[in-house]
């Protein structure tokens, strides 16, 4: 109850505030004029009498806030006056005010950005049900698990999740009936959605129960974005016949919204079940357990109260009992369960993300600091000000608060301001598809959690840099500050100022110097050794399946193609390479190898894993990859003739130990084949930039036919006018062939990606550090002048040299640039050895990044102290003297 | 004047209420009745005393009301609520103990020790 009446008096202390505040005046009238009359009474005439009588009552501003304060319903009345003398203040300093907010803005709206990437990448990479307790295999980290065999084996024999559930990628023709393209889309086994618990958006899912063995369920669900691109939110889809590689299937219904599958940045255009899949290439990889094609990844929710170490135990319980049963086909790996949507980039991005956040912590820091000695700066102009309001009685409760709210005013106009930037980024970061054939883009849609981080960070930073002229206020004595006026201290005295321009000098040295190291790795990334040469060369992808090839035409068509796009002029060399070349979309295959000798094909035994591709004659040439000895293929290395391969130097050192003992020897294949090795080629990148050198083999492509390949031309004609003229030639050979024709560079671009996207995102927050260093730089130096203005006049006048006037105005600041930038350097190496993770052939003592560093604050010093000095120097002691 | 002595902090509230006990009084009269019954011996600046009634308002041991002063002037006069009379009983009986208890610590002398 008493609480209750506390509130409800406060209450309407607040909103009664004019009515009391009317009859406190009231009451204090009458009692000086109840005085007046005593005093007049005692013989002083009326005048006289009032104007003793408040001279007797006492400061009545004082008296009444301290009756606001006893009534306690005075905080909100206060703070909107502590507001509106804030907005006063700040007003009649434009340029402080709109300095110190966009700064702010940028450092706030960097790190919400920073955080729209966290939260959609991290902390809600798949919009599903109870996604925390959703896990699953990584792709290419544990083969073993990717055959469909072993996919069921591992469904049935587990007991710690709730159902699992397997997807894998198809890339075929999607027609409706009119206008036949190439989609992407998820096979999925029947139990998917139901693993995943969530509901159809319009008609309904397949479902286990759907599934009576291959081909039997031919469904498709399509995701929400590409029913409404693709169908312009028909409802009457359901049920509705569509055509994949010209297959009939049957629209079961629409994924909800937010869901575009089970791996976070694919966004892909429908789903069907696993069981059909053989229908799309006219052959399965279903029955084989050896297979590693036919699933991507396996997941499921943890049965409630498994914990992850149990769950990791029971599947590789059951992974050894697999290859005790079948040695032949299956070698487990100890497997590892990984949260599911990031797949194998897990560890990647979250390293890359916590980096980001990282820096962009240090940004906002800087931008604190910076905002701090400004502040303190400030405080210590306006002493005189503060110690006349003390003075006159004012608290020094109230005046900190005045300032805590200026602090909070700017930093809650600077969050607004870069939470409106960032969300604009944000939005234009999750449409754009960085990379042009993939269905690839970012899940980073901000939500209310991006907007309550930055109001946070906000605050936060306003309380910390506000903070800073707290002690100035609390230990200023009026009468010392008033006697004396504003002049400067002289000597050296470490300041709380000089800390944190060095802090913020060294935080700034390390973002250039990290952006730097990014920029130099990007560079050379750009120009290292692939083990092919991929400018002036085109990539013909022809999916012939689609188009209706058959694999008893497609070998013949293939040939067609590579007569044809030989007899264009200026083409130098064709060749090609079934499913992907390398580094191509990280998409590769790995066989096992064994040595000739071994005879026990288990997969234990293998003697390497090397990557495998299987090309055409005129390969080497076209893609630019010099061959080191023997020879390469030639169109008589077809099916009749003894198989041969070409190995990288890599494989023929390691199985055979050089390269000239590897020339003529065999090794066999899983499938018992003896190859004999007829060359050996240059090692290569091939499925990441940063890889170690990896054996590879290249097979001829006649001795294995597929309808799915890469046909390279290489030509130094210009790229658009060489594409017309593919694509004319093809057109004579079939206008109904689907055909995509880009660069070999722009294939590369995905494995550019996380390196290039690191080069951009270190550079702007390089910038970005940059930027505050030269502000804070400027506005110590210009503070510095400021404030010795007076003596740097007399110096003048006493006829001191420009160069000792500069000395005596700059040589502080400058000392401090150098104090930090030392510091930052330091730092910066030590923070390189975290880059060369993300970036490739990243190395801070790189000397031209260092000297790079070094002058890249040197010339910041130099802006930054550039007008300051030329105020310095302009001093006229004769005005400044007249003056105070 | 220099005669006058100090307010011991907190001591504002319990001479209002003191004053207050003995009738209903305004402001200006509260601060006359104390100078009246402490014989001029105690210094109030005298707009101190309005935050203290404005306390005892809220806590609710006085209650104020407008009416007409003996100089036929408007002004707010002050009573004692009951728990305002409880309170001046608590009051005073702590203060005597407190004053008595110091007057005989500070009247020992050392021989009595």
């Amino acid at each position: 109850m008493k609480l209750l009446d506390s509130l409800r008096f406060r209450m309407a202390a607040l909103f009664e505030r004019d009515q009391m505040h009317a009859e406190m005046e009231e009451e204090i009238r009458s009692h000086i004029q109840h005085r007046a009359d005593d005093l007049e009474s005692s013989g002083l005439n009326r005048a006289e009498a009032e104007r003793r009588a408040r001279i007797e009552f006492g400061g009545q501003e004082k008296y009444k806030e301290e009756i606001h304060e006893a009534l306690g319903g005075n905080f909100i009345g206060g703070l909107l006056q502590d507001v509106r003398f804030a907005l006063r203040v700040l007003r009649k300093s434009p340029g402080f005010t709109i300095a110190a907010v966009l700064t702010l803005a940028l450092a706030i709206g960097a790190n919400a950005v920073v955080f729209g990437i966290f939260n959609g990448m991290i902390l809600r990479p798949l919009n599903v049900p109870q996604a925390e307790s959703l896990y699953g295999t990584e792709y290419g980290n544990n083969p073993g698990w990717q055959s469909y065999p072993n996919y069921l084996d591992l469904r049935d024999r587990n007991r710690s999740f709730d159902g699992l559930a397997a997807f894998s990628f198809v890339f075929p023709g999607f027609d409706t009936g009119k206008d036949p393209s190439g989609s992407s889309g998820y096979t999925t086994s029947g139990n998917y959605f139901d693993v995943l618990r969530i509901q159809p958006y319009l008609g309904r899912f397949y479902h286990a129960a759907d599934e009576h063995g291959p081909n039997s369920a031919p469904f498709v669900v399509l995701t929400y974005a590409f029913w409404h691109s693709r169908f312009q939110d028909d409802r009457g889809v359901v049920g509705r016949t569509v055509f994949l590689n010209k297959h009939p299937f049957t629209i079961l219904g629409v994924a909800p919204p937010g869901f575009h599958g089970t791996v976070a940045f694919a966004f892909i255009d429908f789903f069907m079940p696993m069981v059909n899949e053989g229908q799309l290439y006219g052959g399965s990889e279903l029955d084989k357990r050896g297979s590693n094609v036919a699933v991507f990844e396996i997941f499921g929710h943890l049965k409630p109260g498994v914990t992850l170490t149990q769950a990791k135990a029971d599947v590789n319980a059951v992974g050894a009992y697999l290859e005790k049963t079948y040695p032949q086909d299956f070698s487990h790996k100890s497997t590892t369960l990984s949260r599911q949507g990031l797949t194998v980039f897990g560890g990647a991005v979250t390293a890359f993300v916590a980096g980001l956040m990282l820096l962009a912590g240090l940004i906002l820091l800087a931008a604190c600091a910076n905002l701090g000695s400004l502040f303190a700066a400030r405080a210590s102009d306006r002493s005189r000000e503060v110690a006349l309001r003390l003075a006159l009685g004012s608290s020094r409760k109230r005046i900190l608060r005045g300032l805590f709210t200026e602090a909070l005013l700017i930093s809650l106009a600077g969050g607004a301001v870069g939470l409106l930037g960032s969300v604009a980024l944000l939005r234009r970061l999750s449409t754009w598809q960085p990379i042009a054939a993939a269905p690839a883009r970012l899940p980073v849609v901000p939500d209310a959690k991006v907007y309550l981080v930055a109001l946070l960070l906000a605050v936060v930073s306003g309380l910390l840099f506000g903070i800073v002229p707290v002690r100035q206020v609390l230990g200023a004595n009026p009468y010392e500050i008033v006697k004396a006026g504003s002049s400067a201290r002289l000597g050296w005295r470490i300041t709380v100022r000089d800390v944190l321009l060095v802090v913020q000098i060294a935080i700034c040295a390390v973002l250039v110097t990290s952006s730097l190291v990014a920029v130099r790795g990007l560079i050379r990334s750009l120009h290292g050794n692939f083990g092919f040469e991929p400018h002036n060369a085109m990539l013909l992808n022809v999916n012939l399946a689609m188009a209706g090839y058959g694999s008893d035409l497609a070998p013949a068509m293939k040939r067609r193609m590579f007569d044809a796009m030989g007899t264009i002029p200026g083409v130098e060399h064709v060749g090609w390479v079934n499913d992907y070349p390398p580094l191509a979309y990280g998409s590769n295959f790995r066989s096992n190898v064994y040595k000739n000798e071994t005879t026990d094909l288990r997969q234990a035994n293998t003697a390497a894993t090397p990557f495998r591709y299987n090309i055409s004659p005129g390969y080497f040439e076209a893609a630019g990859t010099s061959l080191l000895t023997g020879r390469s293929f030639s169109w008589n290395d077809d099916k009749g003739a003894p198989p041969v391969a070409v190995v990288n130097r890599e494989f023929a050192v390691k199985i055979f130990g050089s390269v000239p003992q590897a020339m003529g020897r065999d090794f066999k294949l899983q499938d018992g084949t003896r190859v004999e090795v007829v060359g050996v080629v240059e090692d290569g990148k091939y499925l990441s930039l940063n890889e170690d050198p990896q054996p590879a083999i290249f097979l001829p492509a006649l001795q294995s036919p597929s309808s799915t390949f890469y046909m390279l031309v290489r030509s130094e004609r210009d790229p658009e006018q060489l594409a017309a003229a593919m694509r004319s030639k093809l057109r004579e050979l079939d206008a109904g062939l689907p055909v995509t024709i880009t660069t070999w560079k722009t294939v590369l671009s995905l494995v550019q990606f996380p390196s290039q996207m690191a080069t951009v995102s270190l550079g702007v927050l390089g910038m970005m550090g940059a930027m505050l260093s030269i502000t804070g730089i400027f506005g110590m130096a210009a503070y510095s002048v400021s404030r010795r203005l007076r003596e740097l006049g007399i110096r003048i006048a006493l006829g001191a040299k420009r160069t000792e006037v500069l000395r005596a105005a700059l040589g502080r600041p400058l000392k401090l640039l150098a104090i930090g930038s030392a510091a930052g350097v330091a730092l910066g190496i030590l923070a390189g050895k975290v880059l060369a993770f993300i970036v490739y052939q990243a190395n801070p003592r790189d000397p031209l990044v260092l000297a790079g560093v070094v002058l890249a604050m040197l010339l910041l010093g130099l802006v930054a102290t550039w007008i300051p000095a030329q105020r310095a120097l302009s001093v006229d002691p004769l005005i400044l003297l007249r003056e105070e | 004047m220099n005669d006058q002595a100090q307010l011991l902090p907190g001591t504002l509230d319990l001479l209002i209420l003191r004053a207050v006990s003995l009738g209903p009084l305004h402001g200006y009269g509260i601060l006359l009745r104390i100078g009246q019954i402490s014989d001029n011996a105690l210094l109030i600046e005298q707009g101190a005393l309005y935050p203290g009634l404005f306390r005892l308002v809220r806590q609710g041991l006085l209650k104020a009301s407008w009416g007409t002063s003996e100089n036929n002037r408007r002004a707010k006069f002050y009573e004692l609520t009951v728990a305002g009379r409880k309170r001046l009983r608590e009051e005073t009986d702590s203060w005597n103990r407190l004053a008595a208890a110091i007057a005989s610590a500070l009247s020992q002398q050392p021989e009595e020790i």
